[in-house]
């Protein structure tokens, strides 16, 4: 029970802290794109960046516009960051340590319904922007808010097909047993190629980031859902954006690449603790390929327009995701009976 | 010209035929991220779509029309830097030719090359901002960084040449201040030999890019009649598929010298005003090069201006120690040299269009009426005719790809 709580602990701090780095490494990771330096005033390399931009973020004045729903406005931001950090507690981050004796279980909770949990979790987040955005009582900001409430939805459908395809497979929703069923009939990203396509795609809409980053894309709507935002309200919504990336990222791995499998490693014969902490570095290092991923994209194309995004969502990625369910059926089908 | 698809607005009730949409006002600047530049337009929208807009312009106007009344020709050449300031030198030489057509002024070979390699350095500048920024609004960032190296270098040149980076206050009245540093031509050539490289990589991140390519694809079109209607010039009238350019319909500073291509498009929507300032900067480059080849076949290496004393300021050394160089030079400042009664017309292919000087001159000191045909102010009376029934984001990729400039805009 206390290990639990210590290996949650410690979850929500590296969830953070990697948020956090996200943002410089987003910097540093456009800077290397766009042959700029990128952050390099605040400590060495400006690692310390982070630090600095949350304490600015701190110390400026927490404004709530007279016309907003306080409530609401109030609400919203926490919302979004309560939601990004609840997503990573399902998320198999490695195998099983035993120290002094007593098992540690590498992933926070394991409920059978693993990719329901991450799918309400990031259904009810939308709720942050939505509210957000809707209680600033500011054409831009709401205009922002529709945008992503209707995206979400959208491409929440095209993912939810996706993965579908992906539980035919493995025959269960818990994001262990998926892993399991990796590590014995090889990764996801082998078996269901399009599947993972549509995934990624629909990934990138769900943390609203380039080029589905309609519903904050500074040149039409100033900030977006977070125009009226200041302080670390602004902040939350940053930082869960950039959470949001983070867990998208495991989660990917998790379904489509093994999560911490590593390929080989379990005919080495090594201690099972050594085994399990490079399971641990290999599920980080493959999240953090697809972290860069996310960053690669941004940086390297424009942004849909939003009937353009709706189209993609509706009239392709959703009947692609059918045809990969009847195709996976179809293969199964044959293969098995 | 393809047929726009407008999507149905008319939302009725079908008992009682009422009007059910719902109507949102939203007011696009003056201090929007998008506007680049203070104008206003105050949109109504049905949701994401535009039904209508109203523009409001004159929020930087500094009456440089009236002022310009008040000051001696050369006082006039700083006005011309604050309207187009992406490309001020074209500004600059397009007045100082005005000024040498009231007065009868032949330039040698020499000092009009040298004109011609510096407005199309500053052609390459102003459309390197243009076509960057229309990425920038898509939401392509990098892009905008890869080129924008070389609208600094471009400035470099300027800085080589006059000191001054953006308002640039550059030649004079008969050819230049001075002969152009061996800096000068190392900083051209380098522009001219590594430019390319650079101008393809930012081709390859959008020409054929699938995203870019619908979101531009028409988006903000306008028809070669309308275009021609409302007196559009330049990139923006050639991209509607109209081959006007001043360059080549009246030729100035011996542009008829030059051998280049009149890119045009076909739509006139923000793709084809896209590639045609991408292909006009390497035809730019070009001209630049046969400019360059031209000068060195040359023996003439130091003729930088026609033999025009009383436009001349003398050099500073003199001026501080000599009585005669002083006088002179207080008299050009204070515009005390003769000038006939006259009025000229003179239009340069500027960075955006026919930029035009209509100078009318009564003898005096100072003119006695300069009107300034700018073509960005054109420009923004089509802007609501080309977005409306488009969608928000349509209505800043138009806005930007026409390449209104506020300052030139209100001037």
């Amino acid at each position: 029970m206390i290990a639990t709580a210590i290996f949650l602990l410690v979850l929500f701090v590296i969830t953070l802290s990697v948020a956090a780095y996200s943002t410089y490494g987003e910097r540093k990771v456009a800077a290397f794109l766009q042959d700029r330096i990128g952050p390099n005033r605040a400590g060495p390399f400006g690692i310390l960046q982070p630090l600095a931009d949350g304490t600015k973020m701190f110390m400026k004045e927490d404004f709530v516009p007279l016309h907003a729903n306080k409530k609401l406005f109030l609400l919203g931001p926490a919302i979004a960051m309560i939601t990004a950090l609840l997503t990573g507690v399902v998320i198999p981050w490695g195998g099983t340590l035993t120290v002094f004796g007593t098992t540690i279980n590498l992933q926070g909770a394991d409920p059978e319904i693993g990719i329901l949990y991450v799918f309400a979790m990031v259904s009810i987040g939308v709720y942050g922007i939505m509210l957000g955005g809707w209680a600033s009582n500011n054409k831009f900001a709401l205009l922002g808010a529709v945008r992503a409430a209707s995206q979400m939805v959208s491409y929440e459908l095209g993912m939810g097909l996706s993965i579908v395809a992906l539980v035919m497979l493995t025959g269960t929703l818990s994001l262990s047993g998926i892993v399991d069923y990796q590590i014995a009939h090889g990764w996801g990203i082998i078996q269901q190629p399009l599947g993972f396509l549509l995934f990624l795609v629909c990934a990138f809409a769900e943390t609203n980031r380039a080029p589905f980053d309609m519903p904050e894309c500074e040149t039409e709507l100033v900030g977006g859902y977070h125009t009226e935002f200041s302080s670390m309200r602004l902040g939350f919504y940053l930082f869960a954006e950039y959470t949001n990336m983070f867990i998208s990222s495991a989660v990917i791995t998790t379904l489509y690449f093994g999560g911490y499998h590593v390929p080989g490693l379990a005919s080495l014969g090594l201690d099972p603790n050594v085994a399990a902490i490079i399971g641990v570095a290999a599920m980080f290092a493959k999240t953090f390929f697809f972290i860069f991923f996310f960053m690669w994209v941004r940086w390297s194309v424009p942004r849909f327009r939003f009937d353009q995004l709706m189209n993609l969502g509706w009239k392709k990625l959703i009947p692609l995701g059918i045809l990969n369910i009847l195709l996976t059926g179809g293969i199964h089908y044959l293969f098995n009976h | 010209m393809k047929e726009r698809e407008k999507p149905d607005f008319w939302q009725k009730d079908l008992v009682q035929g009422r009007d059910l949409r719902e109507l949102t006002t939203l007011n696009l600047g003056p201090t929007h991220p998008a506007t680049h530049g203070i104008f206003q337009n105050v949109l109504t929208l049905d949701g994401e779509i535009i039904l209508d807009t109203e523009q409001t312009i004159g929020y930087i106007h500094r009456a440089f029309e009236k002022i310009a009344e008040r000051r001696p020709f050369y006082q006039i050449t700083t006005l011309t830097d604050r309207m187009n300031y992406c490309s001020a030198p074209i500004n600059n030489m397009g007045w100082h030719m005005t000024v040498e057509k009231l007065l009868g002024i032949e330039l040698p070979k020499r000092v009009e090359y040298m004109r011609v390699i510096i407005m199309e350095l500053a052609r390459i500048s102003d459309h390197v901002i243009c076509n960057t920024i229309i990425g920038q609004d898509a939401g392509a960032t990098t892009p905008f960084l890869y080129v924008y190296q070389w609208r600094e270098r471009i400035y470099e040149v300027y800085e080589e040449i006059c000191g001054a980076r953006l308002t640039t206050n550059m030649g004079r009245i008969g050819g230049w201040e001075r002969n152009f540093s061996d800096i000068v031509w190392k900083k051209i050539r380098a522009i001219v030999k590594e430019m390319p490289a650079g101008l393809k990589e930012f081709e390859k991140m959008l020409v054929r890019n699938r995203i870019f390519m619908d979101r531009t694809i028409d988006c903000g079109p306008l028809p070669a009649d309308r275009a021609l209607a409302y007196g559009f010039t330049g990139p923006n009238l050639r991209a509607c598929g109209v081959d006007y350019d001043v360059r080549v319909a009246d030729p100035y500073c011996s542009y008829q010298d030059f051998n280049f291509i009149v890119p045009i498009g076909q739509n006139g929507d923000t793709y084809d005003r896209f590639m045609v300032r991408e292909q006009e900067m390497w035809e730019s480059l070009s001209i630049i090069q046969q400019a360059m080849d031209k000068l060195d076949a040359m023996s003439d290496k130091t003729t930088f201006r026609a033999d025009v004393p009383e436009w001349l300021l003398p050099p500073k050394e003199e001026v501080y120690n000599e009585m005669e160089a002083l006088i002179w030079h207080f008299k050009i400042v204070m515009g005390e040299t003769d000038i006939p009664v006259g009025e000229v017309y003179h239009c340069v292919e500027g960075g955006n269009g026919e930029l035009g000087f209509y100078l009318v001159s009564d003898g005096g000191r100072t003119p006695f009426r300069l009107h300034l045909r700018r073509p960005c102010f054109i420009y923004y009376q089509a802007f609501p005719e080309m977005i409306k029934g488009g969608m928000l984001s349509d209505a800043i990729l138009t806005m930007s790809s026409l390449n209104v400039i506020a300052g030139e805009l209100d001037a």
